[in-house]
């Protein structure tokens, strides 16, 4: 097993004519993900990759029968898109857009509230479960198929660690980017919880960053209801204050999010913290 | 986006909230003349994008011509924070009885506005937040509802209790600041619009200072604001640099210039420099989808900064294709004459047409991101 996604999971992409959008379609394709359509207002009729392409969501559902959708629309229309694939009841929505105003989110955020339909990210990298389905831009060929749950904020970062769980004989069960927006649609605690019922996952690996405070919240989360063993990265911990470091949510600000504050949370509760990405395996090995 | 207190004040005013008779001057001509406009005694105020203004010496009241000629010298031309003084506003003076902190913030836990409100403003309330907290109020905005009348009337009790004053404002008077800041805060998509210190004069609140940030994602959204905040930007060369080239760069201490695809690789990247000895020289994302020129960009902009004895290139491939990177590289180095060496790691989509680009020009690219931060390390101290 796996969660959220597998290979019955039937994705449209909205966003299918962008240079994004087309090439990450292709590499999908590759991987085995089940592309059904695309979506591109006013390009309807056309195909790309032997996709075809709708004019809405709605339209692409009702014709292809999909369940979820991936955007890669830039920055000024990925709310719109983001409220359509709500809108159209599908049960995953995956933004890989990075750059949503955040005043935008809080609505989204908002709005999404009740509904059915999981939003991943947005400024995240999607998700994969190897060997059966994946879901936005990670690169499919440094995944195994395995026992590992990995849920990060980071794009590059989760290749990096997936690259050494993969170097070391460990293989993922589902590997999840969240996004590093400060209001994103599914957060730590939400994935932690279900890869504790999650059946194929048998340790979970959990990458975090500074700014805010869903780490410290994952950690009390975790000495509360995670009974698998756990193993956490911290990045930014040679961050200055007060800058935004790349991501729009990793900034620590009036001594709050720091890095320290985060691993003494996790170390508080007996989740070993990982120095570094490469000592990550060892620690998921230690009894 | 940040706002200089001038600016924000403007905004302000345009939503209705009351200020201080106050006057920009660039040169000693217009101090003067603003002076005689508001009348002595008068205060000047440093117009720096940073906190911290009054402690350094950057306000100071006038009671005569000699002591603003005194003052403006002094002011006008100093350094705050690295922020250099070419603004200085010179406002009326306001008997202070009490100083009040309001502002309207991202709560990042609820994911909606949240008001912070505390009786003890002024420049120590980030000691109040951490020795007190209980002086702090917060409570959320509710996007359905909008501002709940039985709660701010709380509040406004509470606030009012711990001030002493002769004529209290009214409670709807207390609900149209809120009503503009919230206002403002949606407006222009702030992620904060602080008042500190807010007063009361006569029975009327009134903003003493002002800040205002507005959510760089947002930008795209206000092009006036843009051209209104972007003198405002307090910048490392480098960090203009990258700017105008639409890079995220930050400037650190250290020695090894850094050049990595998407934030947290970078920000782990300088954990892992800073682990095996070395100080990174800075933070530099080039962001994912990324066509060749970004690489020549990055390299000229690391290779400005004069501090940097060698050069680690971190890529590993999702969106970003490593052919696009190794090219970038091969043509950077056609066109700039690199004084320092260079360690490059490169794994992930389309690695081996990168690593066979590379070889070309006769670079081994790692894979192993430990063993290319070591070797960074090492080339440093080669260089010394």
């Amino acid at each position: 097993m796996s969660i959220i996604i597998d290979q019955n999971t039937r994705v449209i992409v909205q966003g299918i004519t962008g240079r994004d959008g087309a090439f990450h379609t292709q590499m999908m394709l590759q991987y085995g993900t089940k592309i059904v359509a695309g979506v591109t207002p006013g390009k309807g009729g056309s195909t790309i990759e032997g996709v075809p392409v709708f004019d809405s969501v709605e339209e692409a559902k009702k014709k292809t029968d999909a369940n979820a959708s991936v955007i890669y629309v830039p920055e000024k229309f990925a709310m719109d898109a983001i409220i359509e694939a709500v809108d159209s009841k599908l049960d995953l929505v995956v933004c890989i857009t990075e750059g949503i105003p955040i005043n935008q989110m809080i609505f989204v955020y908002q709005y999404l509230q009740g509904k059915k339909t999981r939003l991943i990210g947005p400024n995240c990298p999607g998700l994969i479960s190897p060997g059966k389905s994946k879901i936005g831009i990670m690169p499919g060929q440094i995944f195994k198929p395995g026992h590992v749950g990995v849920v990060s904020k980071s794009g590059t970062l989760t290749y990096e660690v997936v690259y050494q769980l993969t170097n070391n004989g460990f293989g993922e069960s589902t590997c999840i980017g969240i996004g590093g927006d400060p209001i994103i649609g599914t957060n730590f605690i939400d994935v932690l919880s279900l890869f504790e019922k999650d059946p194929d996952t048998e340790s979970i690996v959990l990458i975090g960053e500074i700014g805010g405070e869903a780490e410290e919240q994952a950690a009390d989360f975790i000495s509360q209801h995670v009974t698998k063993k756990v193993v956490t990265f911290i990045a930014g911990r040679t961050a200055p204050p007060e800058k935004r470091m790349g991501h729009a949510g990793a900034i620590i600000s009036n001594g709050k999010g720091t890095a320290e504050g985060k691993v003494a949370a996790f170390e508080a509760v007996g989740v070993p913290v990982a120095k570094l990405p490469s000592h990550i395996p060892g620690l998921l090995r230690c009894k | 986006m940040k706002f200089l207190e001038y600016q924000a004040k403007d905004i302000f005013r345009q939503f209705g909230i009351h200020t201080p008779v106050e006057k920009l001057a660039t040169t000693w001509e217009e101090a003067v003349q603003n002076a005689l406009e508001i009348g002595y005694p008068c205060v000047l105020k440093a117009q720096v994008p940073v906190g911290g203004r009054g402690k350094a010496g950057g306000i100071k009241v006038a009671n005569n011509e000699t002591e603003l000629r005194e003052y403006y010298s002094k002011i006008h031309g100093m350094y705050i924070k690295d922020c250099l003084v070419t603004k200085i506003l010179i406002s009326q003076v306001i008997r202070i009885t009490n100083e009040i902190y309001l502002s309207v913030t991202l709560d990042r836990n609820t994911r909606k506005p949240m008001f912070i409100l505390s009786a003890s403003g002024g420049m120590d309330i980030e000691e109040i937040s951490r020795t007190h907290p209980e002086k702090i109020l917060r409570f959320d905005y509710d996007l359905l509802i909008g501002l709940k009348d039985y709660q701010l009337k709380n509040q406004y009790k509470k606030l009012l209790q711990s001030l002493s004053i002769e004529k209290a404002p009214s409670y709807d008077s207390f609900k149209t600041l809120l009503r503009q800041l919230i206002r403002i805060y949606f407006d222009l998509d702030a992620s904060l619009v602080e008042i500190n210190p807010l007063t009361i004069l006569d029975g009327s609140w009134m903003a003493l200072d002002a800040k205002i940030v507005v959510d760089d994602n947002a930008a795209f959204l206000h092009p006036d604001l843009i051209t209104i905040t972007e003198g405002n930007n307090v910048e490392t060369k480098q960090e203009t640099m990258a700017r105008e080239a639409n890079l995220t760069y930050i400037s650190l201490q250290g020695d090894i210039a850094c050049i990595v695809n998407g934030a947290g690789l970078a920000m782990a990247t300088m954990d892992v420099i800073k682990h095996y000895g070395g100080e990174p020289a800075n933070f530099l994302d080039i962001g994912g989808s990324s066509n060749p020129q970004k690489m020549v960009n990055a390299l000229r902009i690391i290779h400005s900064n004069e501090k940097t004895k060698a050069i680690l290139i971190n890529i590993f491939g999702g969106i970003t294709r490593c052919d696009d990177i190794a090219n970038g590289l091969k043509m950077a180095l056609d066109t700039i004459q690199l004084r320092i060496p260079i360690s490059v790691r490169l794994v992930g989509t389309n690695e081996k047409e990168a690593k066979n680009i590379l070889s070309t020009i006769g670079i081994t690219a790692f894979s192993d991101m430990d063993e290319a931060v070591r070797h960074a390390i090492q080339l440093t101290v080669g260089g010394k």
